[in-house]
């Protein structure tokens, strides 16, 4: 696969189809990790992990097992059991080899477990019939786009805490109203020319 | 059928897979970690410099962190790491905060009408608070917000001030404060300047009233140099300071606050009195006593000197018989 059409992969993944908020996939750790800008970043690293190694395993599962029998219907459940055993896995294996990186994404690798971003990427690197390197490069930079749109979510949230909202408003009324601005901004990636 | 059993197949795989990994991957953790968690506080408060209690057992465990860290637990919760630890605490002094402002605040918020979010941190943005007193607590009670322990109590004037029973000397207020005027002292140490005002005296009993207006009085009165007026603003250094509380008792304004002086009948302290009958002679109390107050010869019954004694109290901690009488408890 040529280098420029995993480039396009990429800048698609990042802005133009942003899982969060294009796509409005992971909605619920986009609302819940993104009070602090640090939990953000961990938030957002453990996901791009995930995503893009859940990306090669279950393109080869549905490469090497669905399609060989035909059984492309039991695509969901099948995804769902491999990516949570794949985190469980991913978990016991940073804290016995890598502690440092498991440390710092803490919490946050089990609880992307049943993430629906990482479900969506996976079963979107299928449908768009992505090879496996664009299936890859497709899931990091999924994981990227996330990170970027919880970031930013985590940067405004903080100033929020700051600022004189109306009573009705506060709280996640207003975290609501800030994502939809956003995701209304995004909307505007879709009009850009690429490749 | 091929759908259940590829599944099946799968499924059993995968279970297969994380039952070899948790065995290959088992980490061994030190179960004494989790028994000091226990016996932690579990307020996260971070006063140890560990992001939070967990974070503060690994750390003594390893043997990074001293056993007498954690602040808020005191020499208890030493104690009880020692014993999981199997080592000597080393004891830890308590630690209060004081507010050095008597806050007579809702008497002062003449300078601007301030509308915007009642926090400290917020109203000292606008040309540093809406009260006269440009060193005085704002009152919008940042530090009551952020006291893990319940210890700060709003006062009826608008100000605050810190329950020595409650507060653990985590110090958590003391970075809530824009104003720096919440410090950390010995718990033993009982007298405090309650003011931070540098402006000229004058100025002081113009807007504020109860506040220090740098007369020296109390620098004359201190029997042992530990309060020195500096910038128009008496400060006591309680390393020297012994709690005689001389310098509250002649203070024009009341600023300096003598916790000691409460407790007694009058509200002013008197000498403590040897109780002939239990004391033994060993002189402990001449040789701490600051002032020479004391009289006697080895194994005689000892005499304080009502005129020489400052009725600091160091000897009444340090007699060991325990034959000096001072105030009720």
């Amino acid at each position: 696969m040529a280098i420029g059409s995993l480039f396009i992969i990429a800048i698609s993944a990042i802005f133009i189809n942003n899982f969060v908020l294009i796509k409005f996939l992971g909605i619920c750790p986009f609302m819940g990790v993104s009070k602090k800008l640090d939990s953000a970043l961990g938030m957002g690293g453990a996901v791009i992990f995930v995503m893009t190694i859940a990306s090669a395993v279950t393109w080869t599962v549905q490469k090497y097992v669905l399609d060989k029998h035909g059984l492309q219907y039991l695509q969901t459940i099948v995804f769902i059991v491999v990516i949570a055993s794949l985190v469980q896995f991913i978990e016991m294996f940073l804290q016995k080899s890598i502690p440092d990186l498991y440390k710092a994404l803490g919490i946050f690798l089990p609880l992307i477990t049943t993430n629906c971003a990482i479900l969506g990427v996976t079963i979107m690197n299928i449908t768009e019939k992505y090879s496996f390197i664009g299936a890859v490069v497709n899931g990091l930079s999924a994981g990227i786009g996330f990170t970027l749109a919880l970031v930013m979510m985590a940067g405004i949230r903080e100033k929020l805490e700051l600022a004189d909202i109306p009573e009705a408003l506060k709280g996640v009324p207003i975290t609501f109203i800030t994502a939809s601005l956003m995701s209304l901004a995004f909307m505007g990636f879709s009009g850009m020319k690429i490749g | 059928m091929t759908a259940a059993l590829v599944l099946g197949i799968l499924g059993l795989l995968l279970g297969l897979a994380l039952a070899l990994a948790s065995k290959a991957f088992y980490v061994e953790k030190d179960e004494r970690i989790e028994k000091v968690e226990q016996v932690l506080p579990q307020a996260n408060c971070g006063a140890c410099g560990y992001a939070g209690c967990a974070a503060f057992a690994e750390a003594v465990v390893k043997g990074e962190a001293e056993i007498s860290g954690c602040i808020p637990g005191g020499s208890d919760t030493a104690a009880a790491i020692a014993g999981i630890l199997g080592k000597k605490a080393s004891s830890s002094e308590k630690v209060v905060a004081v507010v050095h402002c008597r806050g007579n605040i809702n008497a002062m918020r003449n300078r601007f009408e301030y509308q915007g979010i009642k926090d400290c941190n917020a109203a000292i943005l606008l040309h540093g608070g809406d009260v006269d007193c440009l060193y005085a607590c704002l009152g919008y009670y940042s530090c009551v917000e952020a006291c893990p322990f319940d210890a700060m109590e709003k006062t009826e004037n608008g100000g605050v001030r810190v329950d020595e029973e409650k507060c653990v000397g985590c110090g958590v207020c003391v970075d809530a404060c824009p104003k720096k005027i919440i410090e950390l002292k010995k718990a033993s140490k009982k007298v405090d300047v309650l003011c931070s005002s540098r402006d000229k005296g004058a100025d002081v009993m113009k807007i504020c009233k109860v506040g220090c207006i740098g007369c020296k009085k109390c620098e004359k009165a201190c029997p042992v140099d530990a309060i020195k007026v500096t910038g128009n603003l008496a400060q006591i250094d309680y390393d020297i300071c012994i709690s005689c509380g001389k310098c509250a008792e002649v203070c024009p304004t009341h600023v300096i606050e003598d916790k000691l002086a409460a407790l007694f009948p009058q509200g002013k302290r008197t000498p403590p009195v040897i109780e002939p009958e239990k004391c033994v002679g060993c002189t402990i109390c001449a040789k701490n006593c600051p002032s020479d107050a004391i009289r006697g010869k080895v194994k005689e019954i000892h005499e304080i000197e009502p005129e020489k004694c400052v009725a600091c109290g160091i000897c009444v901690e340090k007699c060991p018989k325990d034959a000096i009488r001072w105030h009720e408890e």
